[in-house]
């Protein structure tokens, strides 16, 4: 850029010069850096809509072969009390049988109680209860069909009903999330 | 904005420029475009007024994302954003400072164009142009100032708005129209939301203009003469970006003090009480880049007719009215008011010590706009504005005719004038 460049730094490539482009950039960057992330983290969920990550539900009220459906983070959270013949439906099927292997057990906390994201894994619909080829849940989008314990058993889905993190407070009520 | 003769190295910015001549008009815009190589820091408020639009339009896009436009949750969504959207703090206070920022620069600029002559031919059109982006600023900004829909927001809308009022006999239905119902409501709310966000974009398309009016003839400059070959300019990147830049990081400097240190400082307190309809706060005050115009609508406390009879031309809310609009339109006339051939102030000794006295109005004006109408205020305020329209009206066009200018100089890079002997 300028004959000053090398102005007694003959035996040396680096000039005061370079230092001053280097940390120029540098600086620009980080204000720039710094200017740019507010703009981006302003989109991440609010500080109130955070405050609203957990659902409180209290299961006293629900009968055995009754299921209910509530309202976590925005999705539908189904939460049906199975029968005894519903439970042994679930736990009989070869794991062979099953796309996306997992047993009963590893399903539910309580044998009584399945709980599960009612979200296809497929697409995003909300399937719809006690329908399908399995007596589980069917998804009217594109035909996934889901056994008692949420697993897919026919259909494009890739997965099972997700089950969410969540835990008995009481043996009546259950916090998820 | 025609672009240059600039040609790219790489093969692809060759390919590019041969289809899409987007380099050539970068560079045209910013690169060797030519500017006089005398240029003071006066000047870099042009590029400062650009980056103020854009961190306004930036963060209002932001704060759209998150806000209400519904009399019911407008107040409420604005606090949502003050206290759970992630640096929503950052980005209101950044865009209501960002208001005045953007006004001081504007205001800056504006009567850096008056000192230096800027409006004089060839840049007539170029200076229209700013003074319809100075309209639609006003307008947007204050239909922004409704939208947190606090006590200010929804009395100054009132307010404003019934302005128009005062039009002889469809003034009614102006307002009616205007408001969307009989007062100002959910309708009005909805619609400014809507403008507010629409105008701004509509700045962008006359700046755009602005600036193409401007290359074509290029920057005055503080001695006012022509340009008279290359040995008077420089190419604009590096010395002008260079310039520029330091430019925005002392603004960026005034704007953090008051966004980090003083945020609420040109706001007013009141604001933060939800709008209610049936109380109005006990003393109503528009922004501060409002108060010289506000004391201009209120100079006018008599009606205007033939005296001693019932007789009325003009009521005195109408006159008020008028004035006011006219303060800004005469700018659109100034370049024929001033019959002076000399640009610049410098070598105009008496339009030097007038264009001072008119600094001196507008802050007398702002002053009166800002405190109640009582005591000797009215009077002053009076005064004053008369004496903006003698400025213009009167004090320019005789100025210009009878004033006996300085010698100017040979040229840019020449600016010593050779002794006459």
């Amino acid at each position: 850029m300028s004959n000053n460049d090398n102005d007694g730094n003959k035996d040396d490539d680096v000039t005061r010069r370079d230092f001053i482009h280097v940390a120029g950039a540098g600086l620009g960057v980080i204000a720039v850096g710094s200017a740019v992330w507010p703009l981006v983290d302003q989109m991440n969920p609010s500080k109130d809509v955070l405050a609203l990550s957990t659902t409180e539900v209290d299961l006293s009220q629900i009968e055995v072969g009754q299921s209910v459906t509530v309202v976590w983070r925005g999705k539908p959270v189904f939460i049906r009390r199975r029968t005894a013949q519903e439970i042994a439906e679930a736990r009989s099927v070869p794991m062979d049988e099953l796309p996306d292997p997992q047993t009963d057990e590893e399903r539910v906390q309580k044998t009584e109680w399945l709980i599960m994201v009612g979200v296809c894994t497929h697409l995003g619909c909300v399937p719809l209860g006690l329908q399908g080829d399995f007596g589980g849940w069917f998804c009217p989008c594109h035909g996934s069909h889901y056994d008692t314990s949420g697993r897919i058993r026919k259909g494009p889905a890739p997965e099972n009903l997700i089950v969410p993190e969540y835990a008995f407070v009481t043996d009546t009520k259950i916090i998820v999330g | 904005m025609a672009g240059s003769n600039y040609q790219p190295k790489s093969k692809l910015g060759q390919w590019i420029e041969y289809r899409l001549p987007i380099f050539s008009l970068i560079d045209g815009l910013f690169g060797s475009y030519p500017t006089p190589k005398n240029l003071n820091y006066w000047w870099s408020f042009g590029s400062l007024a650009g980056i103020a639009l854009v961190v306004q339009i930036i963060t209002g896009i932001v704060l759209a994302m998150h806000y209400t436009p519904d009399t019911s949750l407008a107040f409420a969504s604005t606090e949502h954003i003050m206290r759970n959207v992630n640096y929503g703090w950052l980005m209101r206070y950044v865009h209501a400072n960002g208001a005045s920022m953007f006004f001081i620069i504007v205001y800056v600029h504006i009567f850096r164009g008056l000192y230096y002559g800027s409006y004089k031919s060839p840049r007539e059109i170029l200076w229209m142009l700013g003074v319809v982006i100075l309209l639609l600023m006003m307008a947007t900004a204050f239909m922004g100032y409704v939208l947190p829909w606090g006590q200010m927001s929804f009395w100054g809308a009132t307010v404003i708005t019934n302005l128009f009022g005062a039009v002889p006999v469809v003034g009614d239905s102006i307002v009616a129209w205007l408001w969307g119902g009989f007062s100002v409501d959910n309708a009005t709310l909805h619609r400014f939301f809507s403008l507010h966000y629409l105008l701004p974009f509509v700045i962008v398309g006359v700046v755009i203009m602005h600036i193409w009016a401007l290359h074509q003839h290029g920057s005055n400059n503080p001695l006012g003469i022509d340009v008279k070959g290359p040995q008077d300019t420089v190419p604009f990147t590096p010395y002008y970006t260079a310039k520029d830049l330091y430019g925005f990081a002392v603004f960026f400097l005034v704007f953090a003090y008051f966004v980090f240190y003083n945020p609420n400082f040109l706001g007013h307190p009141d604001n933060y009480i939800p709008a209610n309809p049936l109380v109005t706060p006990a003393h109503i005050v528009p922004e501060w880049y409002y108060l010289p115009f506000y004391a201009i609508l209120r100079a006018i406390t008599f009606d205007i007719g033939i005296p001693g009879t019932d007789i009325v031309f003009i009521t005195a809310k109408f006159a008020g009215v008028i004035l006011m609009f006219a303060s800004i339109l005469i700018l659109l006339v100034l370049p024929w008011l001033d019959t002076s051939k000399v640009r610049s102030a410098k070598f105009r000794p008496i339009y030097k010590q007038l264009y001072w006295l008119l600094v001196i109005d507008v802050f007398v004006l702002g002053y009166v706009g800002a405190k109640p109408p009582e005591g000797i205020l009215p009077t002053v305020g009076l005064i004053a504005t008369a004496y903006y329209f003698i400025h213009f009206l009167v004090i320019m066009p005789i100025l210009g005719k009878k004033e006996k200018p300085l010698p100017l100089p040979e040229s840019i890079a020449n600016p010593v004038v050779k002794s006459a002997e």
